[in-house]
């Protein structure tokens, strides 16, 4: 076999090979078969052992939960109008680090989110070690969206809610205001924060290394939209109570003031406004002397509207008619080394007469003659002194002094509104027990589905009496003149208290005040008008807040489709 | 015996493949492996076809040249392997002086206009081709000079293909030398002497690494030393592997994958994509599927006709291995990170060039029965 010689004869250079051969071959088998078994364990180790573990730290670079807004409830009024609303906008933010460092791509990003370019360059050095910088808050989704267009790595865009209130510094101490977060801070929106918020959803998205999400996986939480609320005021009444206190307040250069009107049916207040104000949508421009919603927060001696109250303590004791006749002259007493003057010196007065005139000295004189504790009770039963309840945050309780510590002074002084402390919302809420049927109602900001049972403070024939005097005070020739509706009948008492300082009482400095009721055949709505401090010619209740009381309720009560209950007057004109 | 299992075997072989020199089970084999790689790289390059159709133009370059060396006879090669190791040499010579710069690193020799590679991917055919072609000629097993000689013909390329720098190449080089002086036999007495040397070696060849190369080394030995830094290559690596389960999160699924968190995800790290994707599963099968390509080439070198061939195609084989377990290794975190592409998988033109080429010779050197000598 030649070919068997020349194997042979080739291989003979080689010797060695042919037996080494095989050996060598199945040696470098089972090294390539361990090599891989190795790497078979490895990947086991990896796939099966380390699974749970490895899986998670992928997770943990992909997957992110992201809260999801929640839409916040609106406030209403109590017809369903919009006085707080939330519309969408956008958020921009950045990480500084991965923001275009190129000036051309700088400067279309500060265009567009309209921002100098040397400003937006500080803030972004200023920045540069933090992962998250805001660009710009709030946009309009559309003008979000033309920055997100320029499609520049870095900036990112976040949906948030921005809080509108349609009726502006209307309702704006009421209302309060939400921050920059859509969280209550004032107002109504931190009072009723967690109903309004809602509860923010969450979703798992998935992330790609550089924040860009990459999908929703998976919606753990749906967000939970907030609540709304509908509020006891009428929008209608209050844009009118509020125009006509701030032409009130700029005639009479006065400080500011508040106004307060209450549903006499069932406590709900329909309007509450105040001056100052401010815009709440403008937060840039807003003035913190704006913010406070007076008529709640803020407390002072209220002077002559108090006497009725008083009176109604008189009456309830059962010594008193309102023609029971009480002398006041010489128009001036002295008590305790204090001396206490009426207008002038009006003689004999029935208890219709001292209301009418407002006589200091005639109401000293019945306090005087009440026991210790009954005025301070029925005070206190009126609501006085006490926290209104409303929820609203910050509401004043205001003070009444218990007797214990009372001299005869303070008696009659407490008897004409003084050495005592109420708001405008409390002084409301006790004159509904007059127009109520002796019944006072608890105010309430939110509109009720019943009206609630009230508290009986006297007999409805004491509070039909204190109405009839009441009206009598509101008459052509009284005081309260100013305060006539036409085509309605209405009763009110004025009152102009002099301003208390830490000094004592301010000279020149007054508050004028009316509170009154109409219709009086059925009243419907109690008004307290108080105006702070006029400044011009004149101050008196009658004069600066009876007007307001006028106008108001004139339109309060046609607006609400109140008949009318004075025909004669209708008919004279 | 042997003798008529053989002659059967010839008369078998002259069909069709025969006579085009080209061994239809590896063909197969390597066609499956090369459509399972453009799946995945398709996912892998973000799901970009233009990657996907770049690689494949490099396939089909490929495998024409797989092709052409077939048809080289394995004596033509035993001729020529001198010249073309010496070339080489030469080559990388040229690139020490003039060659440009590509990643850091000085690697490609550029003819403008016409073409540019890297002289070391030439290497590692030429380096088996001369050795094979130096120790067939000698007495088997190789003598002390013979091994000399052998070294200086190793140790020269290496530490120029080292100093570009290109620790992965020259590691592959070094280990297709390895393997034919393996596989030409060594007595255990000289494996062992080797060892010590390699072990005596280890410091020296640490205090003239590059910065980078030793990072390498410290990374791999702890990668959560630095897990932001060097570390986040394999810390990346292992967990979308392992995050992949047994079966997978499904093709361009991968959360580690498809967002960008893992590095060089469609080069050298490609496979932990496959992990992620495929899982377990995915992975046992393309492992198994090297493992047949492996037997299915050691069987062909093993009935090689001659020791060169024999030598040469085991070499060849075995230094295809290399590369898969260097780089599967490296990305599940079992040995150190070098740049090692995963064979016929990875996106790259060169390596699929230098490894299709490779079994052209190995297809040569089993399909070329020389019926007459000289």
């Amino acid at each position: 076999m030649s070919e068997e010689h020349r194997e042979s004869a080739r291989s003979r250079r080689s010797p060695a090979m042919e037996p080494m051969r095989g050996g060598r071959y199945a040696l470098m088998v089972t090294i390539v078969i361990v090599a891989l078994g190795l790497l078979g364990m490895r990947i086991v180790d990896l796939h099966i052992i380390d699974r749970t573990f490895l899986q998670g730290q992928g997770d943990a670079r992909t997957l992110r939960t992201e809260s999801l807004g929640a839409h916040r409830g609106m406030i209403k009024d109590r017809n369903g109008e919009p006085l707080a609303i939330s519309t969408p906008v956008v958020t921009l933010w950045a990480e500084p680090e991965e923001l275009p460092a190129d000036d051309i791509q700088r400067l279309m990003l500060a265009r567009a989110i309209d921002m100098d370019l040397e400003d937006l360059n500080a803030r972004i050095e200023r920045y540069q070690d933090r992962e998250f910088m805001y660009l710009r808050r709030q946009l309009t989704p559309e003008a979000a969206q033309r920055v997100l267009d320029l499609n520049l790595s870095g900036v990112h865009a976040e949906n948030e809610y921005r809080r509108y209130y349609p009726s502006g510094e209307v309702t704006a101490q009421l209302l309060g205001v939400t921050n920059v977060d859509d969280r209550g801070q004032e107002g109504l929106e931190l009072a009723y924060q967690r109903h309004l918020a809602g509860e923010p959803g969450k979703r798992r998205v998935l992330k790609d290394r550089r924040g860009r999400l990459v999908r929703d996986v998976k919606l753990l939480q749906d967000a939970k939209p907030g609540g709304d609320l509908t509020l006891s005021i009428d929008q209608r009444l209050q844009y009118m109570a509020y125009r006509e206190l701030k032409s009130a307040v700029s005639e009479h250069d006065a400080k500011g003031g508040s106004l307060v009107m209450i549903d006499n049916r069932n406590g709900e207040v329909l309007a509450m406004a105040n001056v100052p104000s401010f815009n709440p949508n403008d937060r840039a421009g807003m003035d913190p002397g704006g913010l406070r919603n007076q008529a709640i927060v803020d407390v002072f001696e209220p002077g002559s509207v108090m006497k009725p109250l008083a009176m109604s303590a008189a009456l309830s004791t059962g010594e008193y008619e309102p023609d029971t006749v009480i002398d006041t002259s010489p128009g001036w007493m002295r008590i305790d080394g204090f001396t206490i003057h009426d207008f002038r010196n009006y003689g004999r007065l029935t208890l219709a007469e001292i209301l009418e005139k407002s006589s200091n000295i005639g109401m000293s004189r019945i306090a005087l003659e009440l026991d210790d504790t009954t005025l301070w009770e029925r005070y206190n039963a009126l609501g006085l002194g006490q926290p209104p309840e409303t929820g609203f945050p910050g509401e004043a309780d205001g003070s009444v002094p218990p007797p214990v510590r009372w001299s005869r002074s303070q008696r009659a002084a407490l008897s004409y509104g003084y050495g005592l402390s109420v708001s405008t919302l409390q002084l409301a809420s006790a004159y509904t027990a007059i127009a109520n049927d002796g019944r006072r109602l608890e105010p309430s900001l939110l509109k009720r589905n019943e009206s609630p049972e009230g508290t009986q403070v006297f007999d409805p024939e004491i509070s039909h009496e204190l109405l009839r005097m009441l009206e009598e005070s509101v008459q052509p020739g009284a005081g309260g003149h100013r305060a006539a509706v036409s085509g309605y009948r209405i009763a009110g008492k004025t009152g102009t208290s002099r301003k208390s300082s830490p000094g004592g009482y301010e000279k020149d400095a007054y508050r004028s005040l009316f509170a009154g009721i109409a219709p009086v055949s059925e009243p419907r709505i109690v008004t307290v008008v108080m105006i702070d401090h006029p400044r011009g010619d004149e101050y008196y209740g009658g004069a600066v807040a009876a007007p307001v009381f006028s106008r108001v309720t004139g339109s309060a009560l046609r607006l609400l489709d109140v008949p009318p209950d004075q025909q004669s007057e209708a008919q004279e004109r | 015996m042997e003798l008529t299992a053989r002659r059967e075997r010839m008369t078998r072989k002259s069909s069709l493949w025969s006579r085009l020199h080209l061994d239809p089970w590896l063909l197969l084999l390597l066609f499956i492996l090369m459509g399972a790689g453009l799946v995945v790289l398709y996912s892998a390059s973000g799901q970009n076809m233009n990657t996907v159709i770049a690689q494949l133009t490099r396939f089909l370059i490929a495998l024409a040249i797989m092709f052409i060396i077939a048809q080289f006879s394995p004596a033509t090669m035993l001729r020529w392997a001198p010249l073309v190791y010496g070339a080489t040499v030469l080559m990388l010579l040229a690139v020490e002086i003039m060659g440009d710069m590509g990643m850091g690193a000085q690697r490609w020799l550029v003819i403008p206009g016409v073409v540019r590679f890297q002289p070391s991917e030439l290497m590692k055919l030429a380096m088996p081709l001369v050795l094979a072609a130096y120790l067939s000629r000698r007495e088997l097993p190789p003598r002390w000079r013979d091994l000399l000689v052998s070294l200086v013909l190793v140790v020269i390329p290496i530490v120029m293909i080292a100093r570009q720098p290109d620790l992965g190449t020259s590691l592959l080089v070094a280990c297709s030398a390895v393997f034919i002086i393996l596989l030409a036999g060594l007595t255990w007495r000289f494996i062992g002497v080797f060892a010590l040397l390699v072990a005596a070696i280890l410091p020296v060849l640490w205090l003239n690494m590059h910065n980078y190369q030793r990072q390498r080394v410290l990374t791999f030995l702890n990668p959560d030393t630095d897990p932001l830094g060097a570390g986040w290559n394999i810390i990346q690596s292992t967990t979308a592997i392992g995050s992949g389960g047994v079966l997978g999160k499904g093709w361009l699924e991968g959360t580690q994958s498809q967002l960008e968190f893992l590095p060089e995800r469609h080069t050298d790290f490609i496979v932990a994509v496959l992990g992620e994707e495929f899982g377990l599963t995915g992975m046992i099968a393309v492992l198994t599927l090297y493992l047949l390509i492996v037997l299915r080439g050691l069987w062909l070198a093993n009935d090689a006709q001659d020791s060169f061939g024999r030598l040469l195609g085991g070499s060849i084989v075995l230094t295809f291995f290399i590369y898969v377990f260097v780089n599967v290794g490296m990305v599940s975190g079992l040995l150190p990170v070098v740049g090692v592409p995963l064979p016929l998988v990875s996106f790259g033109g060169t390596s699929s060039v230098t490894l299709l080429a490779g079994f052209g010779i190995l297809m040569s050197v089993h399909s070329h029965r020389r019926l007459l000598p000289r």
